[in-house]
């Protein structure tokens, strides 16, 4: 436990001291999102029907923009592999450093999320909605997205090739997400989506830190 | 612990039994994929009754179904095969789960194909936002991840071993996927074919899509045993035994 936090309190200074890592992924969600209005049309009516969706892409895409260098300068610098080898848990290891990635992208999104809603005209009882599903979702998808960072970590092009492995891999997260904010908008009780959300959650949070693991031993040894 | 498997398992890791082995098999699945596939295609495509609502446009289920089937199951074995090449070391689970890829992926596109050819007629549409679509595209998605990760990496071991991960995430993934779109649209006829049920349509039109898809599985064995032995050529290149086989050819 105490490795735990030892690795998460490194992982956020390092992020505190290029403090750059942190608004990239909010400014690259905020202009996703304004790109809709600007190719589709600046309808509000329109907006307020696909803001759901709109936003959980944007995020979507924010994270896993952010994703790739979850281990990247660890692996260049030669620190991944001290940290493989040494004894200490290696599950503590990379779920300290999924947590880092999702404080710095799903948290701020989810805390960002109600500006762009307002600005897609999203009813405002589906705010809570949007919130909750981005809390309960991102950790999924910086879950994911690890598994796809740790294998292609190795590689020299590992920026497209990550999208091809970790984008089928969120569509469900998608679908639940957005579902969410589709059934807050319309007044709907949004327990049962978000108990999928959370389900799916608890699921990736089992078995994902084990295929990073492998996925990094291959990396590291390659 | 350890767990014993049966002398056979052992044998199947020897680059050079399998070649054997499957130079053996080679002509007999091919013998019964011809005869099945040439069976089943006269059968259902001339002899079976037309659909009294789809006419004859229904025929197309003869390669559309078996191919579907192929498609979901050419991924299970390439996740298998990767697990086995992990767990136990084999050299040979990892050449046919490369071989299962670019396999899996083709069957998947005559799927969709054959799909979006049967749904203009049926539906007035080439494509539909249809839970099992999507969910076939999704496979296509996964396949093709796989097979850019295994081209990615210039060492072969490192290769073999990051997609047998990436697969065996994708079949975990497979069925919460498949349910996640299913709840979020669902048009198309329920499965054909399922093991609890009888199926639905008269015996003179599943007999023959049986015996396609028992003949699509034949066919599928045959080319995945020919793209194993090349890679097992390809791969032991240095060895005698390749040299012999490539100088008495």
């Amino acid at each position: 436990m105490s490795f735990f936090f030892a690795a998460l309190k490194r992982d956020l200074l390092l992020v505190f001291r290029h403090r750059n890592d942190i608004i990239n992924p909010l400014a690259f969600f905020l202009m996703v999102a304004v790109l809709f209005p600007l190719g589709v049309s600046p309808e509000p009516s329109f907006l307020s029907d696909v803001a759901s969706g709109v936003i959980w892409v944007a995020a979507l895409l924010a994270c896993l923009l952010s994703v790739d260098g979850i281990f990247r300068t660890d692996y260049d610098d030669g620190s991944l592999e001290q940290m493989l080898v040494s004894s200490e848990s290696l599950y503590a290891l990379v779920l300290a450093k999924v947590f880092s990635h999702w404080l710095i992208s799903g948290f701020c999104l989810a805390l960002i999320s109600p500006l762009v809603a307002m600005m897609f005209f999203l009813p405002e009882q589906g705010y809570f909605a949007l919130v909750m599903s981005l809390l309960l979702g991102t950790p999924t998808l910086s879950l994911m997205g690890a598994i796809g960072a740790a294998l292609t970590v190795a590689l020299r092009k590992g920026g497209v090739l990550i999208s091809l492995l970790v984008l089928p891999l969120y569509i469900p997260v998608l679908i639940f997400g957005a579902g969410t904010v589709q059934a807050g908008a319309m007044g709907l009780s949004i327990q049962g989506y978000l108990a999928l959300l959370g389900a799916i959650l608890v699921f990736s949070l089992m078995f994902a830190p084990f295929a990073i693991v492998a996925a990094l031993k291959i990396s590291v040894r390659s | 612990m350890k767990i014993k498997m049966p002398r056979w398992f052992y044998q199947l890791a020897s680059p050079k039994w399998f070649y054997d082995f499957t130079g053996k098999l080679l002509p007999w699945f091919s013998l019964v994929a011809l005869l099945l596939l040439t069976v089943g295609m006269v059968w259902g495509l001339v002899f079976a009754p037309a659909d009294y609502q789809q006419g004859n446009s229904f025929r197309i289920i003869y390669i559309h179904v078996p191919s579907s089937i192929l498609a979901q199951s050419c991924y299970m074995l390439m996740a298998v095969a990767g697990a086995i090449g992990l767990i136990w070391k084999m050299k040979i689970a990892h050449m046919v789960a490369q071989a299962c890829a670019p396999i899996g992926a083709s069957i998947a596109v005559m799927s969709l194909a054959t799909g979006a050819i049967w749904g203009k007629p049926t539906w007035g549409a080439w494509w539909v936002w249809d839970a099992r679509l999507t969910a076939m595209l999704v496979l296509l998605f996964l396949y093709i991840g796989v097979i850019a990760l295994n081209s990615a990496f210039e060492n072969k071991a490192s290769a073999d071993k990051a997609s047998a991960v990436l697969s065996l995430v994708g079949l975990v993934n497979i069925p919460i996927i498949k349910y996640s779109v299913e709840w979020w649209n669902t048009l198309h006829q329920p499965a054909t074919f399922t093991v609890t049920e009888k199926p639905a349509m008269p015996p003179e039109m599943w007999i023959p899509l049986l015996i396609m898809v028992l003949g699509f599985y034949c066919f599928f064995a045959v080319v995945l045993m020919s793209r194993a032995r090349i890679e097992v050529l390809e791969r032991e290149k240095r060895s005698d035994w390749v040299k012999k086989v490539i100088e008495n050819y």
